[in-house]
């Protein structure tokens, strides 16, 4: 019978996250952002139909960078959490942190257990009645999870591209202003000034969403129209 | 064939809100494999169980789309059980669901189905066909059967703007799921034969907006007249029908001052006609 090499815990657990920090590296950024109009998510994406942000819940949103197999289970798993919750309990009882939370677990689990880990990084995102009660949660492929402030920058060049968005990030941004702001940070390593709106992905949690628009759903996808139209305004 | 771990997932895969609670949470359910085999306890042999009962609604099409409204009144037995229920709401953002029979079963249907259409606009990215939510619907009220058979009968309306044909489209059901596209009119419930004989007389193709608001008020007005189940419009405690349009913009409710207007414009010319019948 053949003997197991013996690989210590601190050695399997560092390839690990080297494998799934290289995976997510490879893909292109997300921005998440707080503003005084609701949560603007903007995603580096040419494709019009495979999503990498995501209803989830009245309130709540969903954004991700890496594979896209795994983080669209995740998706779904989140709306039928959500889903289920809501209807046995009732809407009002369906946060983000308990999400978040569901989330962190099962990513940890997978990264503990499975034979590879995840290579996704997650944010998952609440609109409050202010700014002040947003809820941003970043989720990595370890399971470890963060309750930012302001705005969330994950993917390939995050550092860069969240250099950019610190710099020009301010709580009283309207939505065109905190879109704005997230496509000149997607640009920021690359050698054009500008994306085209057909290689974006824009969404908006909608803080005045029962108000302007009598639902209680506050998550809006911009089509090209939209984004180039929110774009021009201040130009 | 071969159990395949593609198999699996794709076996697994549903967008089906009502599927996934069948699989993982059955207790959840309105109607459940737990009632099916079980009698539900009556008060004795041959008496009915006491619950509230909703009672009628109506359904038009219209030019621009389709209305549908709903009286206020539940009863249970020969008391009325509630003078504010509402029976009417809107399942998504196209279409509405009104409902007749055991208040309580009809609610958690109505709040299942809701979710329904919304957990498969998420999952999916896209919104169902009206068909197709129609079929969902019907399937739902097949597997209420067994309740059914044991007096606790669940019969819906269900109206919505199919968008591709540029219309609204009315589907009626009976306790076994059974779908049947209406023409037209239609109604449901316990006053539904006065409210019929009613719209026969008041609808006509291409009417306006409002005024088949003042036509779904009256249908219901007569409905009230002559069963004693339905409620009518009640101007002592500003009760007004609950009236929802479904149009190319999307399903809204009428506000109430509207529908009080509507409502004492009907009431005043029966005053002023003296008529008894």
């Amino acid at each position: 019978m053949t003997q197991q090499f013996y690989v210590s815990p601190e050695q399997l657990m560092k390839d690990r996250a080297d494998f799934a920090r290289k995976g997510i590296a490879r893909g292109r950024s997300v921005v998440v952002i707080s503003c005084r109009e609701g949560i603007a998510l903007v995603a580096e994406n040419p494709s019009p139909s495979l999503h990498k942000i995501g209803e989830i819940y009245d309130k709540i949103a969903f954004a991700a960078v890496g594979k896209y197999n795994e983080f669209e289970s995740l998706r779904q798993a989140g709306v039928r959490y959500a889903d289920v919750r809501g209807y046995s309990y009732d809407r009002e009882d369906v946060t983000a942190r308990g999400l978040a939370s569901v989330y962190a677990q099962s990513l940890g689990a997978v990264f503990t257990a499975e034979q590879k880990p995840f290579e996704v990084e997650l944010a998952v995102a609440e609109v409050g009645i202010s700014p002040d009660e947003d809820h941003l949660y970043r989720l990595t492929f370890d399971g470890s999870i963060a309750d930012e402030k302001g705005f969330i920058v994950m993917g390939g060049q995050a550092d860069k591209v969240s250099e950019a968005v610190a710099a020009g990030w301010q709580g009283e941004l309207d939505f065109a202003g905190a879109i704005r702001l997230a496509l000149a940070g997607l640009v920021a390593d690359k050698e054009a000034d500008t994306l085209p709106a057909s290689a974006v992905e824009v969404a908006v949690l909608d803080r005045g969403s029962e108000s302007n628009r009598g639902t209680r759903r506050a998550f809006r996808r911009l089509d090209d129209a939209d984004i180039t139209a929110s774009l021009g305004r201040e130009n | 064939m071969q159990e395949t771990t593609a198999n699996q997932v794709a076996a697994n895969a549903t967008s089906s809100f009502t599927e996934h609670l069948q699989r993982q949470r059955p207790d959840l359910l309105p109607f459940g494999q737990h009632a099916a085999g079980q009698h539900v306890q009556t008060g004795g042999p041959g008496v009915p169980l006491q619950a509230p009962h909703g009672t009628t609604i109506v359904a038009l099409t219209y030019a621009g789309g389709v209305l549908m409204a709903g009286d206020r009144r539940a009863t249970m037995g020969n008391v009325i059980a509630s003078r504010h229920i509402e029976k009417v709401f809107p399942a998504d953002q196209y279409s509405v669901l009104g409902i007749a029979g055991t208040a309580g079963i009809a609610l958690d249907i109505t709040r299942l189905f809701q979710v329904e259409l919304e957990h498969y606009e998420k999952i999916e990215g896209t919104l169902l066909s009206l068909d197709g939510k129609a079929n969902r619907l019907g399937a739902m009220i097949r597997s209420n059967l067994p309740m059914a058979m044991q007096g606790l009968a669940v019969v819906p309306l269900f109206a919505g703007f199919d968008r591709p044909a540029g219309k609204g489209r009315l589907f009626s059901y009976d306790v076994t799921g059974g779908r049947y596209e209406e023409q037209e009119h239609h109604t449901v419930g316990s006053g539904s034969m006065f409210a019929r004989g009613a719209l026969k007389k008041l609808w006509r193709p291409n009417l306006p907006e409002s005024d088949a608001v003042a036509v779904a008020v009256e249908a219901l007005y007569d409905a009230a007249d002559d069963d004693s189940a339905t409620g009518g419009p009640d101007p002592v405690r500003q009760l007004w029908p609950v009236v929802y349009i479904v149009n190319r913009t999307g399903a809204y409710r009428v506000p109430e001052r509207e529908l009080a207007a509507v409502a004492g414009t009907i009431i005043e010319s029966r005053a002023v006609a003296q008529r008894e019948a």
